[in-house]
């Protein structure tokens, strides 16, 4: 095991609230093996070489979305991402671009997560449904529909790969965007309506310029940018039918 | 007492930062060219109202090397936007079926560049029998 053990150097983009003005890099030279993941090799610097250095991460197999960070500048999942890929370069590590450091690689996720709650992520049934009723049935194709755009972890690395997010950061993004249009598709839901509000915003589809870079880093294959764009398309066809009929023809 | 102090980056120069930021650029930046030879048709247009002699002139000016070498540029920059158009445009409308099936991406790209050579055929046909 010692025998076939490289060195690798890792530097963290360090940001310390209470000591620091601005952020600054710290290189550490980390032992590993070729299993190691970059999330490991952050947290061989924590216990053994630096214990203040601070990141997020949960479940260790990209699913859970909570260790997204900036490898050698690209959005990755730190998890699914392995040293040995960077071997014998050196890494470096940043927080997630787009998005205020709260400190080291730990950043404010706030705006992202009220941006997620406004485009009510959850079925909205039309009427209550008893419970005798049974389940609500969906055709393989309508499920379809929303299969991958369900797929989403929430791990923001497509609003670190969208430069109109890091612009204008009232843009709701590519990730609520995936979500609002998994749910507008749903046969189950009925709350079109107003999630197409947000989406006719200035805020809304119209925000995206179709960089495409979302899409590029979703880990789960989503492809924000296709959801994003498609809206355009939904959102122009909502703006005509309201000169028809007052709901937007929802 | 809290002790938080977000920082906020700085977005300057993003565009240089990430290749595809770059290759975003370029081609966002194609339509400066594609604008330009719009207007220089719709010059020629008002040229062709306003009689023979400055008709004659404009298709002059576009013999010269520097309108040749414009027009060159133009047209790279346009088939560079179309291939991007046709890599993106079948992610961005809805799903097609066919026969209970979802159509794939790579057919669709495909159907496009076919579409657009019988286009561009038939237009050479056009002209070349009148
Ligand atoms: S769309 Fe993809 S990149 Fe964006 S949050 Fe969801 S899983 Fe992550
Ligand atoms: S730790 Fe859960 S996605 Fe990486």
């Amino acid at each position: 095991m010692a025998n076939n053990e490289k060195t690798i150097e890792i530097e963290v983009l360090r940001y310390r609230p209470e000591e620091d003005d601005k952020p600054f890099l710290q290189s550490f030279k980390v032992p590993f093996t070729d299993d190691m993941s970059v999330l490991q090799g952050v947290q061989y610097i924590k216990d053994y070489l630096d214990g203040s250095v601070s990141f997020r991460w949960s479940c260790r197999m990209a699913i859970c979305g909570s260790c997204g960070m900036m490898i050698n500048g690209v959005p990755k999942l730190s998890c699914k991402t392995f040293l040995r890929e960077y071997y014998p370069g050196k890494i470096t590590l940043e927080a997630l671009k787009h998005f205020p450091i709260e400190k080291d690689l730990v950043i404010d996720l706030s705006d992202f997560i009220g941006k997620l709650e406004s485009i009510k992520p959850y079925i909205v049934p039309d009427a209550p449904r008893a419970l005798e009723e049974g389940e609500y049935l969906q055709t393989p194709r309508q499920l379809d529909r929303i299969a991958q755009f369900s797929s989403c972890i929430n791990c923001m690395l497509c609003y670190a790969a969208c430069p109109q997010y890091g612009l204008k950061p009232e843009y709701l993004g590519p990730a609520a965007i995936a979500l609002l249009h998994r749910y507008n598709e749903d046969n189950r839901d009925s709350a079109k309506a107003e999630r197409m509000q947000l989406l006719n915003a200035h805020e809304g589809v119209w925000g995206c310029t179709l960089v495409g870079y979302c899409s590029e880093v979703c880990p789960k294959d989503v492809d924000p940018a296709a959801a994003i764009n498609r809206n355009k398309v939904n959102s122009t066809i909502d703006y005509l039918l309201r000169f028809v009929a007052p709901r937007g023809g929802n | 007492m809290s002790t938080r102090k977000p920082y906020v980056r700085p977005m300057t120069g993003w565009w240089l930062k990430n290749p595809v930021y770059i290759r975003y650029i370029l081609r966002e930046s194609t339509a400066v060219f594609v604008g330009i030879y719009a207007v220089i048709l719709l010059i020629g247009l008002i040229r062709l109202s306003s009689g023979e002699a400055a008709w004659n002139g404009w298709i002059d000016a576009m013999r010269s090397p520097g309108a040749i070498l414009f027009h060159c540029v133009a047209l790279g920059a346009a088939v560079y936007h179309a291939i991007t158009w046709f890599a993106v445009a079948p992610k961005v409308m809805p799903p097609l079926y066919f026969k209970g099936e979802k159509v794939p991406v790579e057919k669709l790209v495909t159907a496009q560049y076919i579409l657009a050579g019988v286009i561009y055929l038939v237009l050479l046909g056009l002209i070349l029998w009148s």
